[in-house]
């Protein structure tokens, strides 16, 4: 979705008021509940997050200068830099390595990128929806965050057509728009 | 309760990614410079023979290697690319022009500017503020993009001009000054009308 997105797509920022900063908190937490011991240092309490409203009824959330959040019809979802430097909190798969240039070209992902040799899904099963973090085979970092099209027991049974569908990655207008 | 610190993840100073995935961008060599420079220990860990050759990866050796071919190949149409770029800015210049508007008021006109990808809007403004003065930006008759300024500011725009090339790493850009005289009515006979 930010496959195209640059600063120009940017409608307005505003001030978002208190009550709905902590509305916001709250429902991001409901979305991953990992995140309760980190959620004041992501959007601190005294801190004022700014709601950026853009092209195609996108909005993200802004903290201290840097885009935190966005919203994708009823999910919340974490930018990358804040998978980075929370990893432990969000629901994870991994690609194996032939699928990251596609993945970093926008392409949403196919099945079998997640069930190859050197892909990994969790054995829990994440229903479908999931908002999870997509990670690479040797790679430490995650390199985009996507939605479930199907369970991972679907994913893994079916293994055909589209997994994953993409959101957002390194290297796309979110990630390369500066605050 | 124990306290959660956020990690602390490295990004590389060319392409902006983790440095792992600079492989797969379209700058790989500069990103390796600009890393082995910046932070020899991830450098190491990232690109030593060793790192490279227990990369594990379930791939067949010959699905590696397209993918390699093909990443090459799109790294040197980039750098090719960025080399060209570089080049024709290298050979541009930019241009200041002071025009007499009467005898003690001056306006200044820039061009040449957009070659550099330099936010003429942002620079008009910061020109505003910063000269306590008039400026915009206006559409030359050759469609191009030209900043305006009132008041006799030809060397300070000079100054600052060359200092935000010097910080795209452009010293050797020329900034030419020239003087746009107001037409005397009364030329001398036989004089040649100033350039
Ligand atoms: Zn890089």
């Amino acid at each position: 979705m930010f496959k195209k997105f640059t600063k120009e797509d940017v409608h307005s920022r505003s001030n978002i008021k208190s009550s709905a900063q902590r509305g916001l908190k709250t429902k991001f937490v409901d979305q991953f509940e990992d995140l309760e011991p980190v959620i004041d240092n992501i959007i601190p309490k005294k801190s004022q997050a700014i709601l950026i409203k853009c092209e195609d009824k996108i909005q993200l959330y802004s903290v201290e200068n840097e885009v935190v959040l966005f919203q994708h019809f009823d999910d919340l979802i974490p930018t990358l830099k804040i998978v980075h430097k929370y990893p432990q909190c969000f629901p994870r798969v991994q690609v194996d390595r032939g699928a990251i240039k596609f993945v970093l070209s926008g392409a949403n992902i196919m099945c079998p990128g997640l069930t190859s040799a050197g892909a990994k899904l969790p054995e829990e099963n994440l229903e479908v929806d999931t908002i999870v973090t997509i990670y690479a085979e040797g790679k430490e970092n995650a390199l985009a965050v996507g939605k479930l099209v199907m369970s991972t027991d679907e994913i893994k049974s079916k293994n055909k057509g589209i997994g994953i569908e993409l959101l957002h990655y390194l290297g796309d207008g979110l990630w390369t728009l500066s605050e | 309760m124990t306290e959660v610190v956020a990690r602390e993840v490295y990004y590389c100073g060319v392409c902006s990614f983790p440095p792992e995935y600079c492989e797969f961008g379209v700058s790989l060599k500069r990103c390796k410079d600009w890393l082995q420079d910046n932070n020899q220990e991830l450098f190491d860990k990232i690109y030593s023979d060793d790192a490279l050759a227990t990369q594990t990866s379930t791939l067949s050796i010959e699905r590696q290697e397209k993918i390699s071919q093909e990443l090459a190949k799109k790294q040197l149409k980039e750098e090719a690319k960025q080399e060209r770029e570089l080049q024709k800015k290298l050979a541009s210049k930019v241009l200041i022009k002071r025009i007499e508007r009467n005898r003690r008021k001056h306006i200044i006109s820039i061009s040449g500017l957009e070659v550099f990808n330099i936010d003429m809007k942002k620079l008009a403004k910061t020109f505003a503020s910063k000269f306590a003065t008039g400026a915009s930006v206006t559409k030359t008759a050759d469609k191009k993009e030209e900043i305006l300024v009132q008041g006799d500011v030809s060397d300070e725009a000079k100054e600052y001009i060359e200092k935000l090339l010097e910080e795209q790493g452009l010293n050797g850009v020329e900034v030419e000054q020239v003087d746009e005289k107001k037409k005397k009515k009364a030329t001398a006979p036989g004089a040649t009308p100033a350039a």
